[in-house]
Formats: C-alpha cells, structure tokens, sequence
C-alpha cells in the first residue's frame, strides 16, 4: 500500500433534498394551521387534494416501484368507507376509531385478493384487481342494512359528537359541521404526509432496493436472494391499508355513500392512474406534482362534464406516449434536481493519508 | 325454475361472451398486449350500428357488413399509431395507454350520445323463436351462439392454415427473427388488431340487439371477455368458447335463484375456476 | 463490383462499442469463412449485414446500394437471408411451417421449394409435421438452413452454425453447402472452428476484439498466422 486509504459512503442525500426537507417541514406547519386562515370552501378543496395524494402515492408505490398495476384499488377505498360505515352505525363507534377499522378491513380484504391477483401475470393482475372490486361492489351491495344498492348516510350525531369536535369548536369557536371538516382536512394531512413519509422509508430501506431490483430484473433478483412475491405482498398490503384508510375518511367527510360511487373505478382508480402518470410514475415527487395539475385541470374544466375526462385520459396517453417519465420525471431530467432523493450516489475515494 | 332450459340459455349466453373474449385472446396471443379498452370498442361499435342503421334505415346485418371494415381500419390505425408504441417489456405503458383510451372513449361516446340506452332495432328477429320440446330458444341467442362458432373455426383456420396465421405466430414466438424471414412485426400486430375489431364488429351487433346498452357498460364486457378467456386457458380459442359458456351457465342460474345474483355468480364462477385450475381448462403447452 | 462490402463498419451495442471499422467483401459465388475467438464481433458483423442492428446507411453496400440503415425486413427482401445463431426455430410452427414461413411474402422464383429443401436434407420430410423445437440439434440446423433458402436468397448468411453440435453432426451440415453454392448463392459462414472455416472457404477473414486481423484464401495463409490472428498475441 501506498497509503492511501478508500473510504466510500452510500448516500442518498442531496443538496436541493436538504432544502427541501427545510421547507416541507414549514410546508407542512403552515398546512396545519390553514383552519385558521382559509375559509371553509378551500379547506374542503385542500382535504379532495390530500385525500387524492395520499391514494396517488400508494398506487405509485404498486405500481411504479412494484410493477403491480392495479385497476381496482376501488374495492379498497369502498370497503373501508363500508366498514366505516357499519362502525359508526351498528358498533357506535366514534368515526375516528371507525375510521382505523375501516384501513384494517381493507388489509384484510387485501390477502385474499392477493392470494387470487398474484396469480395473474402482469396484464392481467390489473383485470383481476378489477372483478376483485366488482364482486366486493356486488357484495356490498346486498347489504341491506346500508341501505343496499341505493346506499345510505351517516347519522349527524356521530360526527357532531366525533373526537376533536368540541375541542375545535372551544379553540376556533366554529360550528359543528365546520369542526368536522377542519378535523378531516388534518386527517387527511396526516395521512399524505405519514403516506409519502412511509413510501420516502420503505424506498430508502434495504427493501426499497430489493424492490427496485425486482423491478428491474426478477430472475436476477431472485438470484440474489431478494424473495420477489413476499416483498410484492408487503407493498399490496400496505397500499391496501392506506387506500382504504383514506377511502374512510373521505366518507366520514362526505357523510352519505353508496356502492356505485364508493367503488366508483374512475374516482379512485382512473383519477389516481392519470394524477401519477401526469405528475411521474416511480417517484414519490411526480404524484405531488401531478395532484395539482390534476386539481387545476378539474377546477377549470369540470362544466364540460365528459369533455373534462376526455382531456385528462388524452392527456396521459400523450404522457405515456411521448414523456413516460411525466412533468417532474421531465424537469429532474432537466435539472436534476431530486426532492426526495432514493437513489443511491457512491460518494468519497482514496484519500492521502 | 326449468333447469335444462335455464342451462341452454347460459350455453347460449356463453357465446356472446365468446364473441367478446376472442379478439382479446387474438391480440394477447400474437403480442402479449391486453387491451384495457376492448370492453369500450365494443360499445363504440355498436354505436357504430346503430348509426348505420338509424341513418341509413339499413337492416343490423348489412350494417355489420359494413361495420366490419370500418372497425377493421380503426383497429390498424390504433395499432399502427398509438399501440404499437407502447410494445416492450415493460408492462406499464400498453396498460395506461388503453385504460387512458378506455376512459376517452367512454366520455366521448357520452358526449356525443348521451347516457341514454339505446338498443339497435332487430325487427321480428327480436321476439323469434324456436321451442324443442319444453325448451325455448330466440333466434338472436342462437344466432349468437352459431356466430361465435363460425368465428372461431375462422380464426382458427386463419391462423393454422394460411401464411398470415404462420407469420402471427412466428411473430409472436420470436418477433427478431420472425423479420429475419422478412416478416414486419409491426405491421403484423397492426393487422391482427384489425382483425380483432372485425370480431369486435361482430360481438356488438349482438350485444346492442339483444340488450340495451349505453356509453359506460363497455368496463363490465372487458371483465366478462376476460373471466372467459382466462377460464378457457390462455392461448386456446376453443377453451375461449368453453370459458365463454361456464361464465353464461353461472350467471343465468345465479340469476334464476336471484336476480341480483346474476353477475356477482359469474364473477364468483370464475375465482373458483382460477383457484382450482389456475391456467384454465384448455391451456397451450407452448406459452 | 463486390456483391455485398462492409465499410469502415461500426457497431454499438449502447454504449458498447463492438465494432471497429470492419471492411469485409463478398463476390458472387464466393463462399467467405469469418473466424473468431468468442467476443471477436463476428456475430456482430452478421447482425449489422442482415439488418437487426441498424448501422450507418453507406457502411454496407449491397450491389452498390447502401443498405446500412435497413430494418431486417427489408434487407431480407433484398435477397440476403440468415441462419441465425442457436438456430431460432419457430416453437409454435411445425417443421413445414417453419421451412414455409422462410418465404414469407416473396415470389422470386428460384431453385428452393419445399421438394429441393427436403432432398437436400430427407430427415426433415419426415419429421415435416412435429414441432420444430422437438428435432435435435443437428435435425434443428438443418431446418434453420432450409428455411433461410426457402427465400432463395442471393447471399446466405450462416451465424455459428457447429455451435453446440457433435462433429460427425456438423460434418453432415457442411456435407450440404456444395450443393447450396452450386445453386448459385453466395455464402458467409460464421466459424469458431478454424479447420472447418478452411476445408469449404474461398477466402476467409479472422477478427479479433471487433476488427478484421487478417484475411486471405485458405491457400495463403498459414496456421500460425491464423493463430496469432485469432488469439492476439503470438503465443
């Protein structure tokens, strides 16, 4: 030796990540006391924004970082607003613990439907996905007690007398049913956070290496030891979990479901696909990013009804065509300036000693 | 509830859905591509129909006649143009593209026709029927039931006896040495596609005479089109048949013990076939 | 006039470079060995003639004509037909089928039918009906032959046609090429085996690491020559 030494560090991050670290967390302070200055109207926009995110990031996550492209991640978001449902109206249950129930049920759903999805190769797991929220949809509806196929509405009571309420009622002297939406929107703030927070650790983690290897090459992973199907599992499971905590609280918000529209498969699932395909599949920036796209194409578009659709599916056809790495896929490429950076830079070399 | 004539008309039914499963199964088999809007160029050809037969005051049959070539084109020029840029390994792409091109049709046919049902008019043929005993047939069931046949045979003779049947599987075997022999992948997969929709052409005749439809039922026949495919075994057109027959026997006894049961029955039949014979009845050795 | 000339012939598998300026001639009737160790470019070389790898228009010349830049399809058309490395037979296609699918679209007239073919090699007419993929190797090679002269090409590329094969086996292979070349193609053969490239070729071209390091009739060259062509260093 000549006396130098090697030391390399693995790092993830980088400068503009440090930044922005900065700035979610001012980011995220001044999210939580928008109910103090925002008036009711955009509070509501801000929880439909939230809400979409949170479900953006966890069908990034199957689908961008796990190849599991799912088309019926509506049978999630209905099954936990359904059990969350039937936890306020048979259990009583306070709807922020109904809520939870509802996340639960929706994992659970999730190991039968992925013990039946798994066995469908790549295209055709996303129709399978799909008949699973068909059948749960047809099920659900059969439930007579919530008001069958025309469904049915949660009783004012429970969520006038839901956690919280009074507490923001003595704090911001607002109206019950105003508390209630300020409590949503800081649920729903909590979970896109916790969500991008979750998928920023897993993708970081030895498992998020794992993932990308599976993504990239399966044999070879395999070769390596990474066991491809339980990871995949994992991933099913907690975007599961998440979909149908989310589902839940919409519904709380929303106060009055019904099978068509809580398994509808363009709000939760065709909405979802096209906000992360706009934004940028397989980043957990591009679905931030795509959310607003999405919001500010609805609030301009959504008169034209139908036409609004027409635009958003062309839209990310275009995309897929000829940008498949989308808006902030685009504008990292460019700059490459990465916010939540999971891809691994080898940093350091020899040094003299 | 009559059993036997109950189990007729599934076996009758079945065709229908076979008639939406083969231009599916076609297209996967030749180039592994699954077509998210399949259930939705159904809708969009019986529009199509219905247009012909509206304006131009012609009989269903000769409007399918004309149909035929025009879904012939769409499906090349949907090839051609869009589909065949998202070919690759990566699954992603032809995925989002059709579900994107499912979501533009759907809306673009409510632009243009509403959300009202419609039916396209088959006059006598409609209420015609035959009775064998106790058990009664329509002549538009049985119909159905012949065409999905004769597709078939069709298919299968094009595709085992001609050389454009050899270069569909050349191409779908090995795609880089199949334009070794001077095939051009591409435009193959252009005309299978256009195929596909020829037979597309077809399944809507059926569909928008027997049954009323509107711009959003097109999601719910991809499924059904799906259910058949995956239970006959992939790669087998036949098994499409049989997988088309089990998934219309389970709906019409389903639906004979409850209405409401009719579809969740279908649905329920083919979880159970795929629990219990994952690669379905028919699968081809070679896949 | 060469039949068909490569110049100055580069290759890029990425950002790999295979191929470094390769000048390589074929006249009518000729039959040409290129021989190399593995990694030398050589299979390189053929998939840039036959059109799976696109390359610059002018660095290939058919008759004059550049055909560089063509998709395999195309140059297929032209008249040049392949044996590709490790036979890539057609799983689904019967043996029939397989030797048919090898005139996919054409009409030129020629002396290839299903009837010469199966004269050329009898074993196959009677294995006409399996399954490509359930013949042995050599029986395999011998439809990937009959099925690139089922086009009745002008030039008859041959990528390692011995790989994998037992000698008597690639014996009978090469027992049918003067029959091929009495049909009036024009030949490259792809060889790792140096004794076997000599025995059939008129000239023959050694690479190594992507470019051509000697050529020559078999006549002219001697033994070490080739060796230190092959293996570099004159060991």
């Amino acid at each position: 030796m000549d006396g130098q030494t090697t030391i390399w560090r693995v790092e993830t991050k980088t400068s503009a990540s440090t930044a922005f670290a900065i700035l979610a967390v001012l980011a995220i302070i001044t999210g939580l006391a928008a109910p103090i200055y925002l008036p009711r109207a955009m509070l509501q926009d801000l929880f439909f924004i939230l809400t979409m995110l949170a479900l953006a990031q966890s069908w990034n996550l199957l689908a961008g970082y796990a190849g599991l492209v799912s088309v019926g991640q509506q049978a999630f978001v209905g099954l936990g607003a359904y059990v969350m449902f039937a936890g306020v109206v048979f259990l009583k249950l306070d709807p922020l613990i109904a809520i939870l129930l509802g996340g639960i049920a929706a994992a659970l759903l999730a190991i039968p439907a992925g013990i039946f999805a798994f066995r469908l190769q790549g295209a055709y797991f996303a129709i399978g996905t799909w008949v699973i929220a068909e059948i749960v949809r047809l099920l659900v509806a059969q439930w007579k007690m919530l008001g069958g196929g025309t469904g049915t509405s949660l009783p004012a009571s429970a969520t006038r007398h839901m956690q919280g309420v009074d507490l923001v009622h003595r704090l911001f002297g607002f109206r019950p049913a105003q508390a209630v939406d300020v409590i949503c929107y800081w649920l729903a703030l909590l979970l896109a956070v916790a969500t991008i927070f979750m998928v920023y650790r897993l993708l970081r983690s030895r498992h998020g290496l794992a993932l990308a290897s599976v993504r990239d090459n399966q044999e070879a992973a395999r070769a390596v030891g990474v066991d491809a199907r339980r990871l995949k599992a994992l991933v099913y499971l907690a975007s599961a979990f998440v979909t149908g905590l989310v589902g839940a609280l919409i519904y709380v918000q929303k106060a009055r479901i019904s099978p068509d529209a809580a398994f509808s498969v363009t709000d939760w699932t065709a909405y979802v696909i096209f906000i992360v395909v706009i934004g940028g599949i397989g980043t957990i920036e591009g679905p931030i990013v795509g959310v607003l796209v999405f919001f500010a194409l609805q609030k301009l578009l959504a008169d034209f009804g139908s036409i609004y659709l027409m635009v958003l599916g062309l839209i990310g056809i275009v995309i897929m065509l000829f940008a498949p790495q989308g808006l902030w896929g685009l504008f990292a490429s460019r700059t490459g300036i990465q916010l939540l950076p999971v891809r691994r830079f080898l940093r350091g070399g020899p040094i003299k000693n | 509830m009559n059993w036997a004539d109950t189990i007729l008309q599934g076996i009758l039914l079945g065709g229908l859905y076979a008639l939406f499963a083969a231009g599916l199964s076609l297209v996967f088999g030749i180039m592994r591509l699954v077509n998210l809007a399949h259930g939705d160029l159904i809708v969009l050809a019986a529009y199509l129909i219905l247009v012909l037969v509206d304006t131009l005051h012609l009989n269903p049959f000769v409007a399918l006649v004309i149909a035929m070539p025009i879904m012939f084109g769409v499906g090349w020029l949907l090839q051609a143009y869009v589909l065949n840029r998202t070919l690759g390994p990566d699954i992603l792409p032809p995925l989002l593209v059709t579900f994107g091109l499912s979501v533009v049709l759907q809306n673009g046919l409510l632009q243009a026709y509403s959300a009202d049902s419609r039916r396209i008019p088959s006059g006598y043929l409609d209420t015609a029927s035959i009775s064998i005993g106790s058990l009664h047939a329509g002549v538009m069931p049985l119909l159905t039931f012949v065409s999905a046949v004769a597709v078939i045979l069709i298919l299968n003779r094009l595709l085992y006896a001609t050389e454009l049947g050899r270069a569909f599987r050349a191409t779908s075997d090995d795609a880089v040495t199949a334009g070794l022999m001077g095939i051009q992948p591409h435009r193959t997969f252009a005309i299978a596609t256009g195929i596909a929709m020829t037979i597309v052409a077809v399944a809507a005749l059926y569909l928008g005479t027997r049954s009323n439809f509107d711009p959003t039922i097109g999601p719910a026949r991809l499924i059904y089109a799906f259910e058949a495919v995956i239970m006959g075994g992939l790669g087998s057109l036949w098994g499409t048949l049989i997988g088309g027959i089990i998934l219309g026997m389970a709906q019409t006894i389903g639906g004979a013990i409850n209405p409401e049961w009719q579809i969740l029955a279908g649905h329920i039949a083919f979880v159970l076939v795929l629990l219990f014979r994952p690669r379905g009845f028919f699968p081809r050795a070679v896949d | 006039m060469a039949l068909l000339e490569t110049h100055g012939l580069t290759a890029f598998y990425r950002d790999f470079q295979a191929l470094f300026g390769v000048d390589v001639s074929l006249d009518a009737g000729e039959t040409l060995a290129i021989v190399g160790a593995n990694g030398a470019g050589k299979s390189t070389l053929m998939r840039s003639i036959s059109g799976v790898l696109i390359n610059g228009a002018r660095q290939i010349l058919f008759e004059g004509r550049p055909i560089g830049a063509l998709a395999a399809p195309q140059v297929m058309a032209l008249g040049i037909a392949m044996v590709p490395e490790g036979r890539k037979l057609f799983p689904s296609l019967s043996v029939e089928e397989n030797l048919l699918i090898g005139r996919y679209g054409r009409t030129t007239k020629g002396p290839w039918s299903l009837e010469t073919v199966y004269r050329l090699f009898p074993i196959l007419k009677e294995r006409r009906n399996n399954p490509g993929t359930a013949l042995s190797g050599g029986q395999q090679q011998m439809v990937a032959i009959g099925r690139a002269l089922m086009s009745n090409p002008r030039v008859l590329l041959c990528d390692e046609l011995s790989l994998g094969l037992a000698p008597v086996v690639i014996r009978d292979i090469y027992a049918a090429f003067p029959a091929i070349r009495e049909s009036g193609a024009s030949i490259v053969v792809v060889e790792q085996d140096i004794g076997q490239a000599m025995k059939i070729a008129d000239r023959l071209y050694c690479m190594m690491e992507g470019r051509v390091t000697l050529s020559g009739r078999p006549s002219e060259l001697n033994r070490a020559a080739i060796h230190a062509a092959y293996f570099g260093a004159d060991s």
